[in-house]
């Protein structure tokens, strides 16, 4: 159960990071640190002692024990996402710097161009 | 194997504190490939290689878009002071994940322990998912025949995702001064 | 990233995405034997286009504009997968439904079985490697201040 803890402690980092940090870049790596958090303890808890990869090949017998498949499939498509809102809040944070000049919260929202 | 997996938590949670404490911002984002990389050995060790393939790529391209994006803006993070201010805020964090854990145990410990999950609606996936699709490959079985349509929602928000990077970041033809 | 970089890094870049692609290919279309499937082939091939951005610069990433076609394969992707699962609803009313499998199954461990299954997987990796392709033009060329 400890390994379910650390997983969960490294979402909470990256929560930190998302709320206390005032340079707009360290919010980008703290949404990033979240993401990989959350995509952690998902795998985690569909994990089985002893179990192989859930594919079947030749030769393979009837019995053979294989880790939780459900939590892989929902996990290999939140990772690609994952990418997508990354990507997309560089793009926007690179914008407010262009208007802005500045990367601090707090002197943006004082300029209000 | 479970102190390797220990071994590279600890990495990832150190390299989390140090991306984040950082004040030069190259460094913050080097350490994010760290936990992004180890990230994916640790998807090798959990016995997930379709996972272990999508992240390094996707890490890689994350890691290229956000060094092009921090040579475009400053460099150096001119927001981190390390006084009495900062101390209080580590201090009011350390309480509040403090709380926030006594509440996960208290939650995970109706979970069956770490490497004995329940596995009720996998068993019947892992028996009958060869038969009835006739695909050797589970997961992919699961994410595009007995869970299709969960599929489909993901390849929606994927599509809007991208427009709307596309429609946020158009010319939009007005002149800068 | 504007002008790209030295002809070394321009021949290998060059040289090594074919290889990359058919690599892409090869994932998406065994996606139902071997791990990867639809995304996994995607995020290869959008790769490939990634690094050929990157080895030749914004600047002549702009010059050919092939934004219109990416597009025009992402709303294919996406729409084609969804005509396989209405095509269930239209067989025997239950949306999503195999009915490639119900109707002539294969030979378990070969490349054409399993339904609609590749059919699917190779809508979603069209799907994605036009979408990353997509995102990363737009990236590449067009956060610059605009001159007027």
């Amino acid at each position: 159960m400890t390994v379910f803890l650390l997983a969960i402690l490294l979402f909470f980092i990256g929560l930190y990071g998302v709320l206390v940090k005032r340079n707009l870049m360290k919010i980008v790596i703290g949404l990033a640190i979240m993401e990989y958090g959350v995509n952690l303890l998902f795998v985690l808890i569909g994990y089985s002692k002893g179990g192989t990869a859930p594919i079947w090949s030749r030769g393979m017998s009837e019995g053979t024990a294989m880790v939780d498949p459900i939590p892989q499939a929902l996990v290999l498509t939140s990772i690609v996402i994952g990418l997508a809102t990354t990507a997309l809040i560089a793009a926007f944070a690179v914008r407010i710097y262009e208007k802005y000049g500045n990367m601090d919260v707090r002197q943006i929202r004082k300029l209000k161009g | 194997m479970i102190t390797l997996l220990f071994l590279l938590l600890g990495i990832m949670i150190l390299g989390a504190i140090i991306a984040l404490e950082s004040r030069d911002l190259l460094s913050s984002i080097i350490c994010l490939g760290i936990i992004g990389y180890s990230l994916t050995i640790i998807f090798v060790i959990l016995q997930a290689p379709d996972l272990a393939i999508v992240q390094i790529i996707i890490e890689t391209m994350t890691l290229v878009i956000l060094i092009a994006a921090v040579l475009k803006t400053d460099r150096e993070d001119t927001t981190e002071t390390f006084g009495w201010r900062k101390m209080l805020i580590w201090g009011f964090g350390l309480v509040v994940i403090f709380l926030v854990m006594m509440a996960a145990v208290r939650a995970y410990r109706h979970l069956p322990a770490f490497a004995s999950p329940s596995l009720q609606i996998a068993a019947y996936y892992i028996d009958q998912g060869l038969a009835l699709t006739g695909a050797a490959n589970i997961v992919a079985a699961i994410i595009l025949d007995f869970r299709g349509y969960d599929t489909l929602g993901e390849a929606t928000v994927l599509f809007t995702a991208v427009v709307g990077t596309m429609t946020v970041l158009r010319k939009t033809g007005r002149k800068e001064k | 990233m504007k002008s790209g970089m030295t002809p070394i890094v321009r021949w290998t870049a060059r040289f090594m995405t074919p290889f990359i692609m058919v690599l892409g290919f090869y994932v998406i279309l065994h996606g139902h034997l071997t791990p990867g499937g639809g995304f996994a082939g995607g995020v290869f091939i959008g790769g490939a286009y990634f690094l050929m951005v990157l080895a030749y610069g914004s600047d002549e990433a702009k010059s050919v504009f092939y934004k219109r076609r990416a597009s025009l394969f992402e709303c294919a992707g996406i729409f084609v997968f969804w005509f396989l699962a209405v095509l269930g609803l239209l067989r025997n009313g239950v949306f999503f439904l195999n009915v490639l499998q119900n109707a002539a199954p294969g030979k378990p461990y070969a490349v054409f079985s399993a339904g609609i299954i590749p059919l699917c997987n190779l809508a979603i990796g069209i799907e994605v490697a036009a979408g990353l392709f997509s995102m990363f033009i737009t990236l590449a060329v067009l956060s610059r201040k605009e001159k007027p």
